[in-house]
Parts: C-alpha cells; sequence; structure tokens
C-alpha cells in the first residue's frame, strides 16, 4: 500500500480490483487475528484508535487534498457520537428519562429527543447533523470565497461555540460530563465481549471502506480537481470550475465521515463529551494527519494509530512529558517533516532508486520516466 | 436599566481593548508576514506571570502597600515577551514565511510547550495577583452607575499603548519601514529596508504588547498557564473582522466585539455572544474579504 505514489493516474481497473482485494484481505486479517492476539483492554484501546484513523482520513481529504485546514473536525465527531449517545441513553433509560436530565431537574423528555427512540433516526442523524451543519457553514464561507487560514479559524471559533453550547445546555447534552452509563446499543448489552468485536470488526470494515472510497475518489478526474484547489485555486476558477461548490462538497463528505467515526467512538468508549470536540481534540485530529503525511491515505491512518498509541504510552507514565512531546510534535511535523512518515519513506525509497539509476548505464530515460510517473501531489 | 447597559458598554469597551492590545500583535505578524501565531496567547500568559513574579519576589502584597510592583511589571512583561517574540521569529517562524497553515500548526506547538512550562514552573492551579490598594473602588457616575478603576486603568493603559504604536508607526523610520515591508516586502528590500530586522522586531513588538495585556488581566481575575487560550480565539475574531495592517481597521474590530460579546451576554448568554460574533464575522468577510478597513495600495 506504500508505493501508491509511484502508480501513474487512471490506471483504475486491473489495480482496483488488487487493491480493493488487498484492504479486504487487511481487514480480514485484523478482524481475526488482532482478538485472538491483544487483551481486551488493548484491542478496546486499538478501537479507539481506529476510530480516530477514520476522523484523520476525513481531514486528509479536506486538508491533504483539497488544501481547507478545518480546526473544527471534533465538533462533527461530536455531533455524530451526541447523536447515537442520545439513542443510546434513551435505550438504558427505557420508558424514563436519561439520568442527567432528572438531575438537572427536567419532568419530561425535550421535544427534539423524542425521534432519537428511533434507532433507524439516530443513524441518519450521525449522517445528517454533521453534514448539515458543514454545508451551512461552507456555503456561508466558501461562496464568499473565504479562503485559508480565515477559514481555519472560523473553523475553530466553531470549535469553541460547540463546547460552550454543549457544556451550558447541561439539561438536554449532560453539560460538561458529556453522556455516559451506557448499557446496551440497539439492544446488544455493551458489557458483552460478543458486542465489543462486533464493534471492534464493524470499525475496521468502516475503516477499509472509507480508505477505498477515498482512494477512488482521489484518483479520479474529481480527485485532480481537488488537488487543483489546493494548489491553484483561481486557475481552476478560470477553466470555469466552480471551487465553492466543490469546497463545500468536500467539506460535506469529510464532516459525515467524522461523523461516522464518532458514532463508532461511542459505544467503544462508552463515554463523549465536550472534552472530545473542542479546540484543543479538533487541533490534534490535525496532527494525526501531520505526523503520518498528508496527501497519502495510508499517512493519516498510520500517523492516527502511532500518535495515540505515543499518547497512551507517555501521557500515562508521564504526563508533563508528553505535553512537550505532542508541541515539538507539531513544530517537528511542519518543520523537518512536511510530508511525514509516509512521506519520508516514500522520499528515501525514490532517493534509493535513484542512486541505483545513477550507477546503472541506462539513468537518464529511467529518471524521466520516474519523474513523469510521480502525481501532481509531488509537484506542490 | 440605563445603568446596567451602560455599565455593559464600559465593560464591554474595557474587554475589547484588552482585545485589541492582543489582536495588535496578530495583525502585525498575519499583515506583515503572513504568519498566523497561535502562541500569542501564551504571550499573554506570560505577561500576566510578570506582576505574579515580582509581587512573590517582594514577599507578598504586604510588602508592597503602593503597588509599585505592579507598575513595574508592565515594562517588565512588555520586555521579556517581546525578547521571547524575538526569539521565537528567529528560531522558528523566520522559515515558514508566507505558509500560514504550517506557521499555525508550529506555533500551536510552541504554545503547548510554553503552556506546559509555566505548569510545571508555576503549578497548574491558577494564582491570584494583589491588585494595587489605590485601584478597589470605582468612580461614581450616577446612584447606580459606578465605574471600577480597575477596568478604566486597563482602558487608559491600553490607550497610552495605542498612541504610542501609532506615533511608532507613523513618526518613527523604524515604523515608516515596517510599513513598507507590509506594503510591499520586495520593493522595500530592493530599497534598502533590512526585512529581517523589520520582521524580527515587529513580532517582538506585538508579543510585548500581549504581554502587556497579560499584566492588564491580572486585575480582572486569576490568572493560570491556559489563560491566553480564553482570548486567542476572540483576537483572531478581532483580526479578521478589522483587517491586517491598518490601526484603526483592527480598533474598530476590538471595541465592536467587545461590545457585542458583553451587550448580549447581558439579554442572553454568553454563548450566544459568541455565536454571534462568528456569524457577523463570516458575513463581513464576504461583504468585505480583507477587513473593515483595507491597505489600498497600487
Amino acid at each position: 500500500m506504500l508505493n501508491e505514489k509511484e502508480e501513474p493516474q487512471g490506471s483504475l481497473a486491473g489495480p482496483a480490483a488488487r487493491e480493493c482485494a488487498l484492504v479486504a484481505g487487511t481487514c480480514l486479517l485484523m478482524i481475526v487475528v488482532l482478538p485472538l492476539v491483544l487483551s481486551e483492554f488493548r484491542l478496546a484501546l486499538l478501537a479507539k484508535f481506529l476510530t480516530f484513523a477514520i476522523v484523520a482520513l476525513a481531514i486528509d481529504l479536506a486538508w491533504g487534498y483539497t488544501g481547507m485546514l478545518s480546526l473544527g473536525h471534533g465538533v462533527f465527531f461530536g455531533l455524530g457520537a451526541y447523536a447515537l449517545a442520545m439513542h443510546m441513553k434513551l435505550e438504558a433509560a427505557k420508558d424514563g428519562l436519561p439520568d442527567f436530565m432528572g438531575w438537572s431537574g427536567l419532568r419530561e423528555l425535550p421535544g427534539f429527543w423524542v425521534p432519537f427512540e428511533s434507532g433507524a433516526f439516530s443513524l441518519l442523524m450521525v449522517i445528517v447533523l454533521p453534514a448539515v451543519l458543514a454545508a451551512g457553514l461552507g456555503i456561508l464561507i466558501f461562496r464568499g470565497r473565504v479562503q485559508g487560514v480565515y477559514f481555519s479559524i472560523i473553523t475553530q471559533a466553531l470549535a469553541l461555540i460547540a463546547t460552550l453550547v454543549f457544556v451550558g445546555q447541561q439539561p438536554y447534552t449532560g453539560g460538561t460530563n458529556g453522556m455516559t452509563n451506557f448499557s446496551t446499543v440497539f439492544g446488544f448489552p455493551l458489557i458483552e465481549t460478543s458486542t465489543q468485536l462486533g464493534l471492534f470488526a464493524l470499525t475496521v470494515v468502516v475503516l477499509g471502506l472509507t480508505y477505498l472510497a477515498l482512494r477512488f475518489l482521489t484518483r479520479s478526474r474529481a480527485g485532480a480537481i481537488l488537488v487543483a484547489i489546493r494548489d491553484q485555486e483561481d486557475r481552476l476558477r478560470f477553466f470555469g470550475y466552480d471551487p465553492a461548490l466543490v469546497k463545500v462538497a468536500v467539506f460535506v463528505l469529510s464532516a459525515a465521515i467524522a461523523g461516522i467515526a464518532g458514532a463508532l467512538f461511542v459505544p467503544q468508549v462508552g463515554i463523549i463529551s465536550p472534552a472530545n470536540m473542542g479546540i484543543v481534540p479538533s487541533i490534534e485530529m490535525v496532527i494525526w494527519v501531520a505526523v503520518g503525511g498528508r496527501g497519502t491515505l495510508i499517512g493519516p491512518i498510520i500517523g492516527a494509530l502511532v500518535v495515540n498509541a505515543a499518547k497512551s504510552g507517555l501521557s500515562e507514565s508521564f504526563p508533563d512529558f508528553w505535553q512537550y512531546f505532542l508541541g515539538a510534535l507539531f513544530v517537528g511535523s511542519v518543520v523537518l517533516f512536511p510530508d511525514g512518515i509516509v512521506g519520508g519513506i516514500a522520499r528515501g525509497v525514490r532517493r534509493l532508486k535513484r542512486m541505483r539509476e545513477a550507477s546503472a548505464p541506462e539513468s537518464a530515460p529511467a529518471r524521466e520516466l520516474a519523474a513523469a510517473g510521480r502525481p501532481l501531489e509531488a509537484e506542490s | 436599566m440605563v445603568d446596567v447597559y451602560l455599565l455593559q458598554v464600559f465593560n464591554g469597551l474595557s474587554v475589547g481593548s484588552i482585545l485589541l492590545l492582543v489582536a495588535l500583535g496578530l495583525a502585525f505578524s498575519f499583515g506583515l508576514m503572513g504568519v498566523i501565531n497561535m502562541a500569542h496567547g501564551e504571550f499573554i500568559m506570560i505577561g500576566a506571570y510578570a506582576p505574579y513574579v515580582l509581587q512573590t519576589m517582594v514577599g507578598g502584597a504586604n510588602n508592597d502597600p503602593l503597588g509599585l510592583t505592579f507598575l513595574l511589571s508592565i515594562p517588565v512583561a512588555f520586555v521579556v515577551t517581546a525578547l521571547l517574540g524575538v526569539g521565537l521569529e528567529r528560531s522558528l517562524i523566520q522559515f515558514l514565511y508566507g505558509r500560514p497553515l504550517d506557521t499555525l500548526l508550529a506555533t500551536w506547538g510552541v504554545g503547548l510547550m510554553l503552556q506546559q512550562s509555566a505548569r510545571s514552573i508555576f503549578g497548574a492551579p491558577n494564582v491570584q495577583v494583589v491588585s494595587p490598594a489605590w485601584l478597589n473602588g470605582g468612580l461614581a457616575i450616577t446612584e447606580g452607575l459606578s465605574l471600577p478603576y480597575k477596568r478604566l486603568f486597563i482602558m487608559v493603559l491600553v490607550l497610552a499603548c495605542v498612541a504610542a504604536i501609532w506615533v511608532y508607526l507613523t513618526r518613527s523610520g523604524a515604523g515608516r519601514r515596517m510599513r513598507a515591508v507590509m506594503q510591499n516586502r520586495d520593493i522595500a528590500s530592493c530599497l534598502g529596508v533590512p526585512t529581517r530586522i523589520v520582521d524580527a522586531s515587529t513580532f517582538g513588538l506585538g508579543a510585548g504588547l500581549a504581554g502587556i495585556a497579560g499584566c492588564a488581566l491580572t486585575l480582572l481575575g486569576p490568572i493560570g498557564p491556559a489563560l491566553g487560550t480564553y482570548y486567542i480565539v476572540d483576537a483572531f475574531m478581532v483580526v479578521a473582522l478589522g483587517g491586517v495592517g491598518q490601526l484603526t481597521g483592527t480598533i474598530a474590530a476590538a471595541l465592536l466585539i467587545g461590545i457585542v460579546n458583553t451587550s448580549v451576554e447581558l439579554w442572553s448568554s454568553a454563548t450566544v455572544g459568541k455565536a454571534l460574533v462568528l456569524v457577523l464575522v463570516i458575513f463581513f468577510l464576504r461583504w468585505k474579504p480583507a477587513g473593515l478597513v483595507a491597505l489600498r495600495t497600487r
């Protein structure tokens, strides 16, 4: 999967089938083998990281490919999580009120909670809520040709406001504590190992499907337009495209994927609170992508896994050191390794190849060929 | 009722004036270098610890009945944060010019490290700086309306800073060079303006102003390592609304956002106030992408 940068664009038929098989095989392997070798605790941790990897993919689509650095993806993640959490809260409450409503003095279920009794409606909202918010914000921002850092700053303000709203509306959202104490998800008891295994498998499958979907999207003509928007938006506009429309669409898709990740997060971790959706978690999601390698699809997955593994390893034993390390990660991934882990490996492989070609007699044409095969993103 | 409203406007002005000090530095570094400095909030925090450190050094507020340490801490905070700002610019930011999204992430990392340093040095809990006794009480305007001296002091302090910056920008050689670089870096460089020195000194100036803002904040409540994060988002809203490179735009935007925030808080909640400011800024950016007062160049 690492050599995705080397293949020329547009060759979809044969390689596509092979790629699908490869991803499906990897997923199957993970689902079958990992529960056998990992302890229940480690598996739960990995499942959490995999939901983060899905968010990282969503951010990469918006930032790595389309150049929109969103500092508010925690909000979309949170909305998806809350949508499912509301349903699970109602399941846990049987016919009564969710516990935190009683503590806040609420006597009956608020009107907007009632439809969440239906599981199908809740699942729909997991996607619709983030998508609608992203669409509204995106239309406002991109139709007005607000670009670059202003977009980042506005999405960061969104993360701040969303946290304030969720903390402030305690009777309806659970306030700072968020929502926890779930018992079942769609009737399956969360305490059962089989439920957790099922959720783990579902997370792996969703991650695989997201990867494949984004793979085909970014490899298609539409994907070339995304990269063009990132690199030369004005030129694309002169060609007659409408970048604003494309950007809104990408932002909505990205938000919806983040929402799905949130919905996978909540039954496995057992809590969602404003602490998962504010400014700080949102920008940490970005660093996963930066560390792994923006503009590649395997990069964000690796980044999310590596950074979170380091976090759970370091922050447990050295909480102070972790903050310094995270800070250094932000600085280092921008200044020293702008292409992240995957970009660094790819560069190393390319250099190795070139060295080998240089020693071979037919070096010049081979190098030209290699240069022609490089996709757009390597030239930015 | 009128009294209450007037007091809110007054509070809004004082909050807005602190925002102004913070936002000026952000606007300078964004306007001049295309740098989004997320560590700016940490300069506020460092500035806020200056009076705390000085007060602790003399052995607490009891040994300092005249509040001299507080007065002294204002220039100290300015110098310390300005030097830190120059250091940050030289060591990191100069390598990232013209890549605003990257500077955003890198400076966020610097901010994290500065916050953690403060936590290691001063401890995680908030600390309280004892305000000078002569700032207690307020100026009674009518029966129900009394303007706290602390907030008046902050406004006077900010006014003095803004006046000094205005003189610096319009009457001094260094300020003229800074405006020249802001308007056209290449031409200014051709004409012999040392752009690197201008960049570093401007960044230092902005950081120093944030340090002064931090000093002022110690009058309003306890301070802690995460102090800066409460102000940074609002300060960015000011920059977006006010545009970069013009003093008047930043001033108008800061006061406007301060007043909108506190007025809305009065009949609703702080959250609604912030949401309203965000919507305002988004619509405003559509209407005038360059901000309230745009820099005109030919």
